[in-house]
């Protein structure tokens, strides 16, 4: 079986050579044949590497200890689902699992785009970018970090009882299905660069390759803030410090494309609607992309410490390479382009639509550089002093803060903003009332004792973002509500359907508002750590808690101490909360079962850290505000991207009447 | 004057604010790298300066809300020792164990233990236990070799 895994991962990177052989060739002889073959060769491509991944799957599931990568990512006592995920739980599998989607990306973009003639010149060179990436990354899984690799001493297979299992705080749901989306996302960013990259090549006049991938870039932007929150989230329940995100190098790897791809999917509009920053886009997408790879890099060399790398490997070498060669090429082709990717029009005013779109590029690429600066700062620094130095939290959330707090700014200004320009009396008219609004509630959270000066920003700038959201909800609705004789619900309704990325753009954004209130609370948490035996209370906050258990035992798996916590609250009865401590048998680590009595005001978050020699129970409480809104945000936020994705009605309406001859109609315009 | 120098007027003022905070926060939380060796050879430099040094846990202490620990690292064939003692706020992580990868930010203390104020573990998604050992424990059985 392992023979055959092998094999075909050899033949899918053989065959993969050849189909960017096959594309180039075809394309630049103009032969027919060579190009069908090299799409053909995709199919094969991706048919190889199902099979070597379904044979891995196989042996992880019938516990072939034989084989390295089971050994030491699964064993008997695994539940089913937790060995599904020992697939990408190791360097080998993971690499393997990167592939897989990168080939089933790249097979779906063959297959959908075959009958379409406007794609033509460009796919062979689409196929060879995405087939290019494939390759490097067949190439690591087949001669570099094979996931085949026998058990042996000597010549002799050697088998194994059981295998070394995956970690206890990874069998928890969301990390079955967190690094799955991140890698979606990761992945299928290769497919707007590879469009880019097809339209460069073959002097497109037109913004062809943008329709196409704008629907590519929103799902995968989906998949990619799907695993960050998953991760946040996972770390927030099971890892027992109460954070969702550490500034560590390899979740900042995973920000870095996410925040370059949100600032493509605003910038991409100006070059739909206004024909400018032609350049931009292609820089971004490709940024886009090279980040990925980036990230991927960081996790898998050990270039910087991080507690989420891989263990060392040689395959960063590979990886820099890549870059350069790629990172080289793009960059040319863009220069060697730019005739082709002048702008149709012009800024016209600091105080317009176009220019609120600058800004929030800008300001994305600010934070992007900034968090790229101080996650590769110990590199930089070691080439520059000779010194490895790190920068931590605080440098982040110093720089990150006041760019967030714009960018929610612009969230809110951008809507009311015309484009070209904006006159002042067209300003007063918008801004007035949000403004007035946000001063006022801004001030009475000044009254209520907030003085914490950024969360009264933030908290006035979610008001702000909430009343031009609402008002363009509600002036819209209110219009269709009364034209068609219908509720304002159906309005709403009707609204968003005919328009569905602009207003499904305006639910993204309020599920970012409310992902602000939830970072906001942070600036009130409050955490107390004590020593309690039984019968012992404590305060926090508004929280009376009163130690009424403690108990202990142990089964074939760990031993266990957990505490039963009252909790009370002026006098009244809320719930008990059980945290509890696990001692593993086997590895002898131990785990904190955190318990958390969640509400969209607050979480009361227990954590049992540990036990006194004279047995009392190191209790370790907190009270995080508002952190439930954060993933109420996601929801909102997915709800949002999922609406964009529908088509508008208003262009089927269009389509319609032009198939049956109607005369043409008023343009619709999208905003 | 022209949009566009208006606009670059703008983006300057964003950019130098973000500049100086940026090197506001780079020079106030800057944390030096060593090995254990660098640290001895630091002397007193090694009590002023925040640290950052990494190694496997070994031998872990609970005493109440403190832990001590002792670090190994490898290094030219020869095994160096730091004993850490941890009294921070922040609950320790769960895959601090014993035999883990883990970094301890902190300054050295007159006394030659290691004063850590942060303690990160090896995330458990990507700790590789060394061949032939269990995760978290010492396993004496031989390593197997792969073909």
């Amino acid at each position: 079986m392992e023979n055959i895994g092998g094999l075909c991962l050899i033949l899918a990177f053989c065959l993969g050579v050849y189909s960017i052989f096959a594309s180039v060739v075809g394309a630049w002889k103009q032969k027919p044949f060579l190009l069908v073959s090299g799409q053909r060769a995709v199919y094969s491509v991706w048919a190889l590497v199902t099979t070597a991944s379904a044979l891995l799957v196989y042996a992880i599931m019938t516990d072939d200890f034989r084989i390295q990568y089971v050994w030491a990512h699964s064993n008997k006592a695994m539940a089913t689902i937790y060995k599904f995920t020992a697939w990408w739980g190791g360097q080998e599998g993971s690499l393997l699992f990167w592939s897989f989607i990168l080939s089933t990306y790249t097979a779906v973009v063959v297959f959908t785009t075959r009958k379409k003639h406007e794609y033509r010149a460009m796919m062979p060179w689409i196929t060879s970018v995405l087939m290019f990436t494939l390759v490097f990354f067949l190439m690591l899984v087949a001669f570099v970090e094979h996931p085949f690799r026998i058990l042996a001493i000597g010549r002799a297979a050697t088998p194994m009882d059981d295998g070394r299992g995956l970690d206890p705080l990874l069998q928890y749901w969301t990390m079955v299905i967190h690094p799955p989306f991140l890698y979606l996302g990761y992945v299928g960013f290769v497919v707007p660069f590879a469009f880019a990259m097809g339209s460069l090549i073959t002097k497109q006049p037109g913004d062809g390759w943008i329709h196409t991938t704008r629907r590519w870039a929103l799902i995968t932007w989906a998949f990619q803030s799907t695993g960050i929150l998953l991760g946040a989230g996972w770390a927030y329940a099971v890892l027992g410090w109460g954070g969702y995100w550490g500034w560590d190098p390899v979740e900042n790897a995973s920000l870095l494309p996410w925040i370059t791809s949100t600032s493509f999917l605003h910038s991409v509009m100006m070059q739909e609607k206004k024909g400018m920053m032609k350049v931009w886009n292609m820089v971004l997408v490709a940024a886009t992309f090279f980040l990925c790879i980036l990230g991927t890099f960081l996790t898998r060399s050990g270039v910087v410490s991080s507690v989420h790398a891989f263990a060392q490997s040689s395959l960063g070498n590979y990886f820099v390479v890549f870059l350069a060669v790629g990172i080289g090429a793009t960059t040319w082709l863009i220069l060697n382009r730019l005739p082709y990717l002048k702008s149709e029009t012009q800024l016209e005013s600091v105080v317009s639509r176009e220019s609120s779109f600058l800004f929030n590029n800008l300001i994305l690429l600010a934070s992007c550089f900034a968090i790229l600066w101080g996650t590769l700062f110990p590199v930089i620094s070691e080439a520059v002093t000779g010194e490895k130095i790190t920068v931590d939290a605080p440098y982040f959330n110093r720089v990150n803060i006041p760019i967030g707090l714009f960018l929610l700014f612009l969230t809110g200004v951008g809507p009311l903003v015309a484009w070209r320009r904006s006159s002042a009396d067209a300003l007063k008219r918008a801004f007035l009332m949000p403004t007035v609004g946000a001063a006022i509630f801004m001030s009475v959270l000044v009254a209520l004792g907030i003085h914490h000066v950024y969360a009264v920003i933030s908290f006035g700038l979610c008001f702000f973002v909430t009343a031009t959201i609402g008002s363009e909800f509600w002036k819209g609705s209110k219009s269709i509500a009364a034209k068609d004789q219908v509720n304002l619900l159906r309005g709403a309704f009707e609204l968003t359907h005919r328009n569905t990325r602009r207003y499904g753009g305006y639910i993204v954004h309020m599920g970012i508002v409310i992902m602000f209130i939830g970072f906001t609370g942070a600036a009130f948490n409050l955490d107390r750590t004590v020593e309690a035996k039984v019968g012992s209370t404590f305060k926090l906050g508004r929280y009376d808690l009163k130690v009424a258990d403690m108990k202990g035992g142990e089964n074939e798996n760990y031993v266990w101490n957990h505490a039963l916590i009252e909790v009370r609250s002026g006098g009244s009865y809320i719930t008990t909360l059980k945290p509890e401590l696990r001692k593993y048998a086997v590895s002898g680590s131990q785990t904190s079962n955190v318990a958390i009595r969640r509400a969209l005001n607050e979480d009361l978050y227990l954590n049992f850290a540990g036990m006194t020699a004279d047995s009392k129970v190191i209790l370790q409480s907190y009270v995080f505000p508002l952190v439930s809104w954060i993933w109420v945000g996601y929801w909102v936020l997915l709800i949002g991207t999922l609406i964009c994705l529908v088509p508008s009605k208003i262009k089927l309406q269009y389509a319609k009447m032009e198939v049956v001859g109607i005369a043409r109609q008023a343009q619709p315009v999208e905003n | 004057m022209h949009p566009y120098a208006k606009f670059g007027i703008l983006i300057l003022i964003i950019v130098s604010t973000l500049g100086w905070l940026a090197l506001e926060g780079v020079s106030e939380t800057k944390t030096y790298y060593k090995t254990i060796e660098e640290m001895a050879a630091m002397g007193t430099d090694a009590q002023v300066k925040r640290l950052r040094v990494g190694g496997d846990v070994e031998v872990i202490e609970r005493n109440g809300q403190q832990v001590k620990f002792r670090m190994i690292q490898k290094e030219n064939g020869k095994n160096l020792t730091l004993n850490v003692v941890y009294n921070g706020k922040d609950p320790l992580p769960d895959t601090f164990r014993i035999g883990a990868q883990c970094l301890a930010d902190g300054k050295m203390g007159a006394n030659g233990v290691f004063q850590a104020s942060r303690i990160q573990a090896k995330c458990a998604s990507k700790y590789e236990a060394k061949p032939g050992a269990k995760p978290g424990g010492n396993s004496s059985y031989a390593k197997p070799a792969t073909t």
